[in-house]
């Protein structure tokens, strides 16, 4: 089975050793997941499968075939920017850039388990249906994307910005895979 | 990464079956295992992809919880009775990793996690018994901050990474195995080897043997549990030290307590020395320090984790104290 990337079917590697960051940087030339650590500490590499979000560095993309990825390249919809690239353009959710890419991705994946009642170690009542948001949920919920120019409240802001806002939007991407199937 | 041939088994039969190739290994969600084969730590000939085939939770009519060794972390997390029964085991899971990473770890290879001594990764500046048998260990005289206090040997000092398997360590669970010779089922507790002059060898899985679930037992006093883990910054780092536990006072009496410790030795730690001495005494803070002292006696210091035996003993008396609330 080829593996589904932002709607186009992909061949899987005859080279197991590739990693579906590899097939996707290297392969497609889908060059906005970015390479980090390649360790699985940084989260710049974050990318959607099936619409919860993964890091690409420790997959090896044999093991996604038949699967639905969405990297950062599949979010705009033409010229029109996602809600939440809208929304770290207006409250500056990054420096350099580089980790951009994997912190949207990343959001994205966390609106879907916020939706879905997934508790975060800052969860006061692990019992709950549903997630009371905050500051302190989104930044223990983003832990794993680091950004090395230190625009993390930036980023929060963003996110905070589109819960306050067009949250509809984020939560429908999120199910992304779904509505494609 | 050096060649292997890759293969995804349908079935627990074929999965054996493919595990007798030579150098072969089994592959979960892969967060560690294609980490330590980029670092050319692992050469696997063989991946034997057994993602899919036991990725179920199961309440059972004993009021037990079987769990697949395939069920992802984040599924482990999201299943209601994980979280009201065992919160402990919420917690823990909830305390380690990313969200990415959880997506992706699978319980069977959260039991499989290798240490994170910086000098097992430094496969060219360092020496390494677990890497390489008889070579030496550079963290002895080293950077030792973050490693073992308890259970360590001359050859190794390294310490589990898992979080999950701490609070598996409190809630007596027991691990299913297939391999060759059939099933069998190991406590927790004796899944994972101390280091002794062989560290390289960190379980009691034979070649070929696969994790296919876990058992908790059904135990009342597990609602009433938690799980605090201290670590250098507020999310997203490896314990220096955790606490997994469960209490039930009566009385102002220990009725009954469970206590595991995580970040401290080669495996998670079952403290069951302060577990004796709990057991039916008072539940005041006095008493939890003194169990605290009691299993932290014989913990041995290196260069720079001294401070691990006092933020133990402060870890284990706090949580306690916060299980026993308004009784204590």
């Amino acid at each position: 089975m080829p593996i589904h990337v932002n709607g186009s079917a992909v061949s899987v590697p005859d080279d197991p050793r590739v990693s579906l960051l590899d097939l996707l940087r290297e392969g497609l030339h889908l060059t906005g997941t970015k390479v980090g650590c390649n360790q699985g500490a940084c989260g710049a590499c974050t990318v959607l499968v099936d619409g919860e979000r993964i890091l690409s560095c420790l997959a090896l993309a044999v093991q996604y075939d038949g699967r639905e990825i969405t990297t950062v390249e599949g979010l705009a919809e033409g010229d029109t920017l996602h809600p939440l690239q809208a929304a770290f353009v207006d409250h500056d959710g990054f420096q350099c850039g580089y980790c951009t890419p994997g912190q949207i991705c990343s959001a994205i994946g966390m609106a879907g388990e916020i939706e879905r009642g997934m508790p975060s170690h800052v969860t006061q009542d692990l019992a709950t249906e549903t997630i009371a948001i905050s500051r302190g949920e989104f930044q223990e919920r983003m832990s794993g994307n680091l950004c090395r120019c230190g625009a993390h409240n930036g980023i929060i802001d963003a996110i905070s910005g589109v819960y306050a806002g067009d949250r509809g939007a984020l939560e429908r991407f999120a199910h992304v895979a779904e509505s494609a199937e | 990464m050096t060649p292997f041939s890759y293969a995804h088994a349908t079935d627990l039969a074929q999965a054996l079956d493919l595990a007798t190739a030579p150098g072969a290994k089994f592959l979960g969600g892969g967060t560690n295992l294609v980490d330590l084969m980029r670092e050319t730590i692992e050469r696997p000939a063989a991946l034997i992809d057994v993602t899919g085939l036991s990725d179920g939770i199961e309440e059972r009519e004993d009021g037990s919880l079987l769990i697949g060794a395939g069920v992802k972390n984040s599924a482990l997390v999201a299943h209601r009775a994980v979280r009201t029964r065992y919160p402990v085991l919420a917690r823990a899971v909830l305390a380690g990793a990313s969200a990415q990473i959880r997506n992706m770890a699978t319980v069977g290879g959260n039991l499989l996690q290798r240490t994170r001594c910086t000098y097992f990764y430094d496969t060219e500046g360092s020496r390494c018994n677990k890497r390489e048998p008889g070579q030496g260990c550079d963290a002895i005289g080293g950077f030792n901050r973050i490693h073992a206090i308890l259970g360590a040997s001359h050859a190794c000092v390294a310490t589990h990474p898992s979080d999950m398997c701490v609070a598996l360590a409190a809630l007596d669970a027991t691990v299913h195995i297939s391999g060759a010779g059939g099933e069998r089922s190991v406590a927790i507790t004796d899944f994972h080897r101390l280091p002794g002059d062989r560290p390289d060898i960190e379980t009691v899985l034979e070649p070929g043997d696969l994790i296919t679930a876990i058992t908790l037992p059904a135990q009342r006093l597990a609602a009433n549990s938690a799980y605090r883990k201290v670590r250098d910054r507020a999310s997203y780092a490896f314990a220096l030290v955790s606490v997994a536990a469960a209490l039930e006072v009566s009385d102002g009496r220990v009725r009954d307590v469970r206590l595991a410790l995580g970040g401290v030795a080669h495996k998670p730690w079952r403290a069951t020395q302060a577990e004796g001495l709990l057991r039916g005494g008072p539940a005041t803070p006095g008493a939890f320090r003194a169990a605290a002292d009691a299993e932290l006696a014989d913990a041995r210091p290196l260069g720079e984790n001294g401070f691990k035996i006092e933020l133990a003993a402060r870890t284990i008396t706090a949580v306690l104290a916060d299980l026993a609330g308004a009784d204590a």
